[in-house]
């Protein structure tokens, strides 16, 4: 009986495929976005989110009812301004944070450009900014959910070498590790963590799937892996008390998730027995 | 003050075969040249201390032999071969190159260096835990293996890395400026852990700022400042005449001392000149 609050929203299918989805967003962001705290890869990942939309703006426009092909659209593009962005970046012409921002930007006009000549473009734009998970279809769930285990054997398999190359590359040449197919290789890895989080929190809020929950999880654990564990239950804690709170307070689902797992990192950040803030 | 060690004469016999070859050694940087035509030879077992002012290429020869920057000119040989072929080189970075909050424990460190051997797909095995145990307790540190490394002194830093090092079998090791910031006993301490580390044969190339220190501890002193100044036996390139090419103004000589103003560093290195 008291715990009918919990159950109630469960009756509805489009609320357990969206807590689902967002579970699933939740786990794979806290563990891809371990790699990207240690690496100071966050403005990386807002840029590669952002850099998406006109891809998928593409794929609305080409595909018109069937959403499903629109995670397709967002894997593609991701993976492409992915390595594009690592390229850039290589060339050493500009700093790799003023390449990426102009290429962050450039590509997300080119997307509010591309879905503005829709007439339904300000219901569009907003589902693809700051997410949409209650209308995740099973199919796309399906995709969520294989891409999601793809990451995360992905990882366990190469546990050992990325962690070589996050803390020191140097060592990983002497090892004679490839380090540039590794560092690609996680390029790949986030670009289809971003594609993967688009439904649930939308291109603008997606950094803060990928980085919040892993900063938090960075200031209490010592070990990378359970850095990794901490993130992921974080995050997912965060996705469901987010879900919830989005269901019987009606506000925007992704950006209830954001901000949960927002307060949960400044409830850390200030009372961390030891760097906490009002330790101090 | 400085006496050639047993083992140094010992092993220069023993062999034949460099361990090192550098060969006209160019370096650049877009135009910058950070490196010219450098040739010079290192025997296993012999300890060499790097030295030359702020900017002298230090860091840059040491990324070329490691296998990270490749040169612009030349070539550089590990036991007669392309380096990139060797697993045998160990790299102590500059410890203000390393991210101390990295969430990683003192002997997950020293494991890393067993990433070669323990290869792709598999996970430690008793041994490679029990290589890691033993490189800790050749540099004292079995009793910090848990904790996080920003939990440790300066001093305690620099030997993890070198039980990296030993645990990775390095044959050459190569140190960017271990005893940069640490106090003098564990400047002192270090230095006679690298005498332990010769013993065991291991050949070591050092990055120092210290003549005095370079002088007493080391076989022969690398002199560099862009060009090879000099390599030789430190009674021999501890002259003024020679220090003079490498660090020009920053060279004075006081009441037979040689004194070298490190600006940059804030500190004053002084050597008492060889007789």
């Amino acid at each position: 009986m008291t715990f009918d609050w919990l159950l109630e929203p469960l009756r509805y299918g489009f609320m357990v495929r969206g807590l689902i989805a967002s579970l699933l967003t939740a786990v794979v962001g806290a563990i891809i976005g371990s790699y990207m705290v240690l690496r100071g890869m966050a403005f990386f990942g807002d840029a590669l989110a952002h850099t998406i939309l006109p891809g998928v703006a593409i794929g609305y426009l080409v595909s018109g009812e069937k959403r499903e092909s629109l995670f397709w659209w967002a894997l593609g593009t991701a993976v492409l301004t992915s390595l594009g962005i690592g390229a850039i970046s290589r060339s050493g012409r500009l700093r790799e944070d003023t390449a990426i921002g102009i290429i962050f930007a450039g590509m997300f006009a080119l997307g509010i450009a591309i879905l503005s000549t829709v007439r339904s473009y300000a219901v569009d734009l907003s589902h693809f900014l700051f997410g949409d998970v209650l209308s995740v279809s099973t199919t796309t769930l399906i995709w969520m959910a294989i891409f999601s285990a793809l990451v995360l054997i992905v990882v366990f398999l190469f546990y050992k070498e990325f962690l070589v190359i996050s803390f020191d590359p140097v060592l990983a040449a002497t090892l004679r590790l490839p380090v540039s197919f590794f560092t690609h290789l996680l390029l790949v890895l986030i670009a289809i963590t971003v594609a993967i989080s688009l439904k649930a929190v939308g291109v603008a809020l997606m950094v803060a799937m990928l980085i919040t929950p892993a900063a938090t999880a960075y200031l209490l654990a010592r070990r990378l892996w359970i850095m990794m564990l901490t993130a992921a239950g974080l995050g997912s804690f965060a996705a469901i008390v987010g879900l919830y709170l989005s269901y019987y307070f009606n506000i925007a689902s992704g950006a209830s998730i954001v901000l949960t797992a927002t307060a949960i990192f400044l409830i850390v950040f200030l009372l961390h027995p030891k760097q906490g803030a009002l330790h101090k | 003050m400085w006496k050639p060690s047993v083992a140094y004469l010992h092993t220069q016999h023993a062999h034949d075969q460099p361990i090192l070859d550098v060969l006209h050694l160019s370096f650049r940087y877009d135009s910058l040249t950070a490196l010219e035509n450098l040739t010079f030879h290192l025997h296993a077992g012999e300890r060499v201390a790097v030295v030359g002012p702020n900017g002298a290429g230090k860091t840059t020869l040491f990324k070329i032999v490691v296998g990270v920057l490749h040169p612009t000119e030349g070539q550089v040989k590990v036991y007669g071969s392309r380096p990139d072929g060797h697993v045998c080189i160990g790299y102590v970075p500059q410890r203000s190159q390393v991210d101390w909050r990295f969430p990683v424990s003192v002997a997950e460190v020293v494991m890393m260096g067993r990433l070669a051997q323990i290869g792709l797909f598999r996970w430690p095995q008793k041994q490679d835990w029990q290589i890691v145990h033993s490189a800790l307790e050749t540099v004292g540190l079995v009793d910090l293996a848990k904790r996080q490394i920003g939990e440790l002194s300066g001093g305690q830093q620099q030997r993890m890395f070198i039980a990296r090092a030993l645990a990775q079998e390095a044959e050459l090791m190569l140190m960017d400026e271990p005893l940069t910031g640490l106090d003098l006993p564990a400047q002192e301490s270090l230095l006679h852990l690298l005498g332990e580390l010769q013993q065991r044969g291991v050949t070591i190339m050092v990055a120092i700022h210290d003549l005095q220190q370079a002088a007493q501890h080391f076989d022969r002193i690398l002199l560099l400042n862009r060009r090879l100044i000099a390599f030789d036996i430190p009674e021999r390139v501890l002259q003024p005449h020679i220090l003079q090419r490498a660090y020009a103004g920053q060279l004075t000589i006081l009441d037979g001392q040689i004194v070298i103003d490190t600006c940059c560093q804030g500190d004053k290195h002084d050597v008492r000149l060889a007789a």
